[in-house]
């Protein structure tokens, strides 16, 4: 579905990404772990076309992304939850939401799809009328992913989902992820809670200094040595 | 959007209902008031339509445009080339429209090249553009066409007064359907968020760019009907920076959170900007300064906000947080009663010098207890969180 091929991305004169590979198949939850400063959330923004590759390929669905501005990305069906939720404070919940709907494709059903997500989180629809910024942190996260998914995406790119989350709120989290795969949704995961990560995930790939280090299913990496003495301080 | 659901909705049609009759009542107005007013409900319309079309694009998105003056003034040009005293090149409503489509134009351009500038410097470059096309045109007329302004062919008072009512409509129906549309959320969020505007997939620069050159359509056609009315222009003129920052204290005077906010702040600015002018023109410009100062400091959501603040805790009940306390209302009351006394005095003896000194020496009294009022209520009402602070 998404295929990566050696990416190699700038920040002016500062090379972030080193040719990196990396597919996701229909269907699958895939992680990309790495530690702060690895080049995930450049990563990201590669793909999403918020930055645009120096060097590489990225193809979705058999066609080249890269290049292209990042409202077409979203039409294509891609759709990024970004780090640190960037919600829209003062407005509704519901607002928030219509607006994930924004993408032609998606607006002419924004009704029947805010339903179906309103059954994936109840709490949105009792908070509906409320201003996003008075809502709690994990709420707002409830929020961020509704809208992300108000776009009736194909692969969803969500960066770092518990951030700042209370540990039950984390499992809820997971909990989620882990139906919006069985709603036929792909998941791209982002996340520094490696452990909760490669539970759910079906494989990883591990980014560090900019480069993909390591790659393997989820039950691989957890018996890695790097893995355990790295990111899970066993 | 579905028609027949949003018409049957009941806000709409109470809403639609009362614009029709106000409208009506615009409409019927020359039949049976002097010229006078009509000349001012002339200048009153082209304040509101300016300042409505600048809360088009300003007031979700935040970036504070400064380049009213440059569109009204393009389209003051194009009637001044089009429209002049030797005779129409072309109809009016067809000057018009062109006048528009320049400043679409205009716009598209300014707009592609700073609207990725923010803040300040957005601000600062759209007011540059209005000095930039001031200063040009300055010295495109005395270097190549040698003269300094033009004249442009008069109207009947009535007609100018139609024409601006028509823009006004249309401002007005802009304004309210592109509120109301898909891009109206979306200039909304950009407002709040850029990069999460960017992330769900809104073509941020296309959306900003083509909003605010519709803004700037009714602007330039504003412009070009009023240069009829103008007869003598030049540049100074055309592209006058009051111009500018009018729309601007306008829109925040009536406050930028409801629709009909910056239509009643426009409406009541102009006004009083109209009676200061003719009641006191020697106080004119400091009274003015000073009710503007005071609106900043104590009504930082506008009239309407503050309306609606005093509408809520009358509901309600008295609140502790919410309603206004004794020493603020007496000193607004003291405000009007005092400004009506100074104003009494000018007004009876205008032209006798010693009567002008008593009536500024009462005035400035006047004021000054209202200031130590105003500041004590203030100081009050920052202990109990009626401000917000």
């Amino acid at each position: 579905m998404l295929e990566v091929n050696n990416l190699s991305t700038f920040y002016g004169n500062i090379q972030a990404l080193w040719e990196v590979c990396l597919t996701v198949e229909e269907g699958e939850i895939v992680a990309l772990i790495g530690a702060n400063g690895a080049g995930k959330s450049t990563l990201l923004h590669t793909i999403s076309g918020l930055i645009h590759p120096t060097s590489g390929s990225i193809t979705f669905l058999g066609q080249r992304i890269d290049g292209l501005s990042s409202h077409t990305i979203v039409e294509l069906g891609i759709s990024h939850i970004p780090e640190g939720r960037r919600l829209f404070t003062d407005m509704s919940v519901r607002e928030n939401m219509e607006m994930g709907a924004y993408p032609k494709r998606a607006w002419s059903q924004k009704d029947q799809t805010l339903e179906q997500i309103y059954q994936t989180f109840p709490i949105l629809k009792e908070r509906a009328g409320q201003l996003a910024r008075t809502l709690s942190g994990g709420e707002q996260q409830m929020v961020a992913m509704g809208r992300g998914l108000m776009s009736r995406p194909k692969l969803c790119i969500i960066d770092e989902p518990s951030n700042g989350l209370a540990p039950r709120l984390v499992l809820e989290v997971f909990q989620i992820i882990e139906s919006l795969r069985e709603q036929g949704i792909t998941i791209f995961l982002i996340e520094q809670n490696v452990r909760h990560t490669l539970e759910i995930a079906d494989r990883a790939y591990v980014l560090e200094n900019g480069r993909v280090t390591l790659d393997g299913t989820c039950k691989e990496l957890l018996k890695s040595d790097h893995v355990r003495k790295a990111y899970l301080g066993l | 959007m579905d028609i027949t659901t949003f018409t049957s909705n009941k806000r709409f049609q109470i809403w639609g209902i009362s614009l029709l009759v106000v409208l009506a009542a615009l409409a019927t107005l020359p039949q049976w008031v002097g010229s006078y007013y009509v000349v001012l409900l002339t200048f009153i319309l082209m304040y509101i339509l300016i300042t409505v079309s600048w809360t088009i694009f300003s007031g979700p998105t935040g970036y504070m445009s400064l380049a009213s003056a440059a569109f009204f003034g393009v389209g003051v040009y194009t009637s001044a080339i089009l429209f002049p005293m030797t005779g129409a090149v072309l109809p009016l409503p067809l000057i018009i429209v062109i006048a528009g489509i320049i400043s679409f134009i205009l716009g598209l351009l300014v707009g592609a090249l700073t609207l990725r500038l923010k803040g300040i410097y957005f601000a600062i470059f759209t007011f540059g553009l209005v000095l930039l096309i001031q200063r040009f045109l300055l010295w495109f007329e005395m270097n190549i066409t040698a003269t300094r302004g033009r004249f442009v062919a008069t109207l009947d008072n009535n007609y100018i007064y139609y024409v601006m009512l028509v823009i006004f409509v249309a401002t007005l129906l802009t304004a309210y359907f592109i509120r109301r549309s898909r891009f109206g959320l979306a200039l909304q969020s950009i407002g709040e968020n850029e990069e999460a505007a960017a992330h769900i997939g809104i073509n941020v620069t296309l959306v900003k760019v083509i909003i605010f050159a519709i803004s700037a359509v009714f602007m330039g056609a504003a412009g070009a009907i009023m240069a009829s009315k103008l007869i003598y222009i030049d540049p100074y003129i055309a592209f006058n920076p009051l111009l500018s920052f009018m729309p601007v204290l306008m829109a925040i005077f009536g406050g930028l959170g409801q629709f009909y906010g910056p239509i009643i702040g426009a409406a009541v600015f102009a006004y009083l900007q109209e009676f200061l002018k003719t009641e006191f023109p020697f106080a004119y410009m400091f009274t003015f300064g000073l009710v503007l100062v005071m609106v900043m400091v104590f009504m930082p959501s506008g009239l309407v906000g503050m309306i609606q603040r005093l509408l809520a805790s009358l509901k309600e009940g008295p609140q502790e947080k919410s309603t206004p306390s004794w020493t603020l209302i007496f000193s607004f009351l003291f405000g009007i009663l005092g400004g009506l006394v100074s104003w009494f005095i000018f007004r009876e003896r205008r032209g006798a010098r010693v009567h002008l000194k008593v009536g500024g020496v009462v005035t400035i009294i006047v004021i000054a207890f209202y200031l130590i009022l105003l500041l004590l209520a203030y100081l009050g009402e920052l202990r109990s969180g009626y401000f917000g602070i």
